[in-house]
Formats: C-alpha cells, sequence, structure tokens
C-alpha cells in the first residue's frame, strides 16, 4: 500500500515545492537536475530494461535541442541545389515536437544498428555516434553557427485563459514545466515496462537467445525501446533548449551521457524510481557541497560517493532501499506465491 | 512430420554441420546422441530457427521453415528447450511461464495450460512467485519444460533435458519427456546420456563430427558394435 503511495506523495511534494522554496538558484538547479533526469529515465529504457549500454546517449539529447531551437528560429538549408531549403521560424511547440520526432528518428537507427553490433561494439558505436553529432554542430556554421552558438531561443509558451499565449520566461514556471514532462515520460516508460513490450524488453535482457527462442522479435523491441528513449532524451534536450535559450555544440560532450549513467545506475536501473532517486542525488549534491566546501573538495565528495555507493549497493539505492524496507516491515503474510508456501508450512 | 534434408551450418567458417539429414514422424520420440561438439545442439538451433543454414533444406509438416524466423517456427508448432541457461532468471516463475505462451493470444487457453502445468509440477505452483534464479537446478530444469509446453507445441526440441541434475531428478526428467510423447506430443531429444536416451526412444541418430554416422531404432542403435564401444562403454 505505502509503496504505491510513495510516487503520489513525491509527486506532491515536488508539485507545492515552488510555494516554500522561492530562492530562484534553488529552482535553477531543480530545472537543470530535472532536465537531467528525464534524460537519465530515458536511458534507463535501454540501460535499465533491455540491458543495451548506449554510450551516446547524449546525441538524442542535443539532437532534440538543435532541433528544437533550429525549427523556432527558422533556418535556410544550402545544399547545393540552386535555391536555399528556407524555413521560417515555427511555433515553439511545433519546434520542441519537431526536435523529439527528429531524435526518434535517429533512435530507430541506432535501434535497428544495435541489432547487428552488441556488447563493446556498439557501447562504441553509440559514442562515435554522438562524436559525430558533436564535429557537425561544430563545423556545420552555416546551420549551427558552430561554437557561435544558436542565440536567442525564444522559451515555450502556455496559453491561459484571460492571459493568451504567454512565454516561458521564469523559473518557477520552467520548473513546473520539467515537473509535467517528467510526469508524463515517468508514466511513458511505466505503462511500458508493465505491458508485454516491456517483459518482451526485460526477457531480452535476461537471456537473450531464449527469449528469441520464446518468439520475441529481438529487433523489433529493440528498435521501439531506442526510439521511445531517444525521442524522450530529445524532450528533455528541447526543454534544455528553450529553457538555457542558447545552444552550443558542447551539449554532445561525452560528460553528459557518463553524468546520466550514473544518474541511473546509482540509483538503480531497470526500476523506475533509480534514475529519479540517483538524479536529484548527485544533481543536488554539488550544489548543496557549494556553501560548505571548495571547489576541489566537491568534486572529491562527489567521485567518493559514486564509488561508495556502486561498491556496497551494486543494485542502486532503490532496490537497496526496497530491501530494507522488507526487512523493517511487521512480518505479515506477504500477498501471492509467498504466502501461498508459507501457508503451507504451517499447516503441515 | 519433421524432414531436415542435408543440412549445413557454419560457425564463421568452420563447418558446424555437414549435410545433416534426419526425420521425426508424428508421435515419434527420436533422439540425438553423439560427444559434446557433435552437432547436437547446433541441429536443434538450426531447426527452430536460431541459427541460419548454410544449405539444405527443413520441412515442417511438408512446409518449408528453413531460415524462417524463431517465431514463425514457434507458431507452426515447434518450441525449443534449450540447454544450459533455461529460464530467464530475474523473472518470476510466473512471468517465465508466460513467456512461454508469448505468442498466444487466447487468455483463457493460456490460464488452463498454467493450471495443467502447476498439476504436473506442484513444485511450480509452490515457487510461484519468486525469481526463477533462485530455483534449484532440478526445478529450473521443470520450469524450462513447462514454459516450452506453454506454446501447446506438436514437437519439442530438447537439449540435454538431464545436463548437470543429481542421478533421481535425471530419471524423473526422463520420465516427464516420455509423459509427454505419451500424450500425443512429438519430441526430438539431444541426450550425452546415451544409453537412457537409447532405451526410452523410438528412434536415434549418432552424430560424429557434425555428420550422421548411424541411425536406426532405439534397440538396434543399443546393439550396435560401434555404438557399444564408443558411447555405452560395452
Amino acid at each position: 500500500m505505502t509503496q504505491q503511495l510513495l510516487p503520489w506523495l513525491f509527486l506532491a511534494f515536488m508539485a507545492t515545492l515552488p510555494l516554500w522554496m522561492t530562492d530562484l538558484y534553488v529552482l535553477h538547479v531543480l530545472v537543470s537536475t530535472g532536465i537531467f533526469i528525464i534524460g537519465a529515465m530515458s536511458l534507463n529504457l535501454l540501460l535499465g530494461y533491455t540491458g543495451q549500454l548506449s554510450l551516446g546517449h547524449i546525441a538524442f539529447f542535443g539532437i532534440g535541442a538543435y532541433t528544437s531551437a533550429l525549427l523556432s528560429l527558422g533556418f535556410d538549408l544550402d545544399l547545393g541545389g540552386a535555391e536555399p531549403f528556407v524555413v521560417g521560424p515555427q511555433p515553439v511547440w511545433i519546434a520542441f515536437t519537431g526536435g523529439v520526432l527528429m531524435a526518434a528518428a535517429f533512435g530507430g537507427l541506432i535501434g535497428k544498428l544495435a541489432f547487428r553490433v552488441r556488447g563493446a561494439y556498439f557501447v562504441i558505436v553509440t559514442i562515435s555516434f554522438a562524436q559525430v553529432m558533436r564535429m557537425v554542430a561544430l563545423n556545420w556554421v552555416d546551420l549551427t553557427e558552430g561554437p557561435m552558438a544558436l542565440t536567442g531561443i525564444p522559451p515555450l509558451s502556455v496559453w491561459l485563459p484571460g492571459e493568451g499565449v504567454i512565454g516561458l520566461y521564469d523559473k518557477l514556471s520552467n520548473y513546473l514545466l520539467v515537473l509535467g514532462v517528467a510526469v508524463v515520460c515517468y508514466v511513458v516508460i511505466r505503462h511500458l515496462v508493465d505491458s508485454r513490450v516491456g517483459r518482451a524488453m526485460v526477457a531480452l535482457r535476461e537471456n537473450e537467445p531464449l527469449a528469441r527462442s520464446v518468439g520475441i522479435d529481438v529487433t523489433r523491441y529493440l528498435v521501439i525501446a531506442t526510439v521511445i528513449a531517444a525521442g524522450m532524451a530529445g524532450a528533455a534536450g528541447g526543454l534544455y533548449a528553450h529553457y538555457v535559450r542558447i545552444v552550443d555544440p558542447d551539449v554532445f560532450l561525452f560528460i553528459y551521457t557518463v553524468t546520466m549513467v550514473i544518474m541511473v545506475i546509482t540509483g538503480g536501473k531497470g526500476t523506475l524510481a533509480g534514475p529519479i532517486v540517483g538524479g536529484l542525488l548527485f544533481g543536488a549534491l554539488p550544489e548543496v557541497l557549494r556553501e560548505v566546501a571548495r571547489p576541489e573538495v566537491q568534486w572529491i565528495v562527489y567521485g567518493i560517493a559514486m564509488i561508495v555507493i556502486v561498491f556496497f549497493l551494486p543494485q542502486g539505492i532503490v532496490p537497496a532501499a526496497g530491501r530494507l524496507w522488507e526487512r523493517l516491515r511487521p512480518r505479515r503474510p506477504a500477498p501471492g506465491g509467498t504466502a501461498l508456501r508459507a501457508g503451507k508450512e504451517t499447516s503441515a | 512430420m519433421l524432414r531436415v534434408d542435408g543440412i549445413s551450418v557454419r560457425y564463421g567458417r568452420i563447418p558446424a554441420l555437414r549435410r545433416v539429414s534426419l526425420e521425426v514422424g508424428e508421435g515419434e520420440l527420436v533422439t540425438l546422441i553423439g560427444a559434446n561438439g557433435a552437432g547436437k545442439t547446433t541441429t536443434l538451433r538450426a531447426i527452430s530457427g536460431l541459427l541460419p543454414l548454410a544449405e539444405g533444406s527443413i520441412t515442417f509438416d511438408g512446409r518449408s521453415i528453413a531460415n524462417a524466423p524463431p517465431r514463425t517456427i514457434l507458431d507452426l508448432g515447434i518450441a525449443h528447450c534449450p540447454e544450459g541457461r533455461r529460464v530467464f532468471p530475474q523473472l518470476s516463475v510466473r512471468e517465465n511461464l508466460e513467456m512461454g505462451a508469448y505468442r498466444r493470444r487466447d487468455r483463457a487457453g493460456v490460464a488452463a495450460d498454467m493450471e495443467r502445468m502447476f498439476q504436473r509440477f506442484p513444485r511450480l505452483l509452490e515457487r510461484l512467485g519468486q525469481a526463477a534464479g533462485t530455483l534449484s537446478g532440478g526445478e529450473q530444469q521443470m520450469l524450462a519444460i513447462a514454459r516450452a509446453l506453454m506454446s501447446r507445441p506438436r514437437l519439442v526440441l530438447f537439449d540435454e533435458p538431464s545436463l548437470g541434475l543429481a542421478p533421481n531428478l535425471v530419471e524423473q526428467t526422463f520420465a516427464i519427456v516420455s509423459d509427454i510423447r505419451r500424450e500425443g506430443t512429438t519430441v526430438l531429444m539431444v541426450e550425452q546420456n546415451a544409453y537412457a536416451a537409447l532405451e526410452m526412444c523410438d528412434r536415434a541418430y549418432l552424430l560424429e563430427g557434425g555428420a550422421v554416422m548411424e541411425h536406426g531404432t532405439g534397440r538396434a542403435m543399443l546393439a550396435n558394435d560401434h555404438i557399444q564401444r564408443a558411447y555405452l562403454g560395452g
């Protein structure tokens, strides 16, 4: 019962947080952490559920960010033809959706590839993919402005009755927006994982030859998983672009993928709450430490925390907390198969 | 029912099967015997579509299934009960059984079949919510057999069902395989325990170096000089 209540309590806490937390800097940290948590949740779908380690996950984030930014600013594409291909500035939400779709399309491509190259090779291919994307963003100056970055990106907007369309410039509305998108992603992942598709993904992670022999179409589910994960990472990228309102090629940096992987692994891969717990911990930790320690000490503590968690809780924080909860809970007949077994033993 | 005609399989450039032909009739229990690396497992994996054929043909009820995807072959009624890692370790016993019926859409039929599995393997009912990886070796094998049956196959491919089991469980496993055949399901079984396999089967094939060396009825094979010397310690 408590376990079903927990997500709701957490959501209520996060939704009411701005009522008492008015420090703009804290809100900013929560917005950027929230954006990363969405990215980590999408990575978890691949890493935690299908067991594929994509170390180029930030590529989808960056593709979402660039596509959404370019569509909202408008651009012309000179492909060597007589007339350049001109796209005028689009409404922000159309641009955002375009970013999600573009990232998802690239996800489909990588998913197809994952079927051909597995394990270490897949990891290398995904890292290279993100590096190539960064090179494209750096050097295709006509389109991306290269290192000069895309600037003046309009914020996302909402329509409110009586107020009309308003741009989301402030921290509070961006906080609520990121929270809303995160909830949507959480619900989508939750439904997916509980469905036939989700079970096929887990079966694939657990024992691939067996999964194939019970009739699971491995390619299809890998592609579905990467398309959805890439689309969500693209959404996170879109949120980022319209929040900080400037995008440069450094969004493709490897360190951001690593950050997401850390969030997933420490929180607990293959659990719904894992990326959220890991994300809040490692998103907030540097900021909490900033108050009490010098920068170099902060990073040392950050590194030690990571090692300690991986060393002592190899499954991650969430599964460990679950086990602790089981142990502390007063003994009552558990539901399902265990109860049946316990009952039999006492009656025998 | 199943007709394998001159199939060859290669792992890269290394040939694993050379023109293997065999046949399984409706209702038969046929075994493949042979040493490690003779190509027994490869043969089963080729039949169930897990490995591509370099040459040859496979037909099931007269229909070609060579190089068809595993799910198509499963839909036609061939289930594969593999050796080694037989279950999904982190899924529960119930989920493992459900995975066996992954391609089936008739929920009522699946539920009824699951009940039948619990009657046959009461241990699985006791362990229903437990992660399959925490079961004993024998229980995992029972689960693997039950899972294979959950697709309502007409032909089951058993790969080394006795491998790694305690002697009393080996006997029990063979009894289950015989039961399955008696109920009308055709069985093609790979088995290293040549004596037990030849005793229980209708017909047998001996594989050596990726090719069929001998074949005949179980009784004839038991009496065969070469087999006695090389595989039965006679």
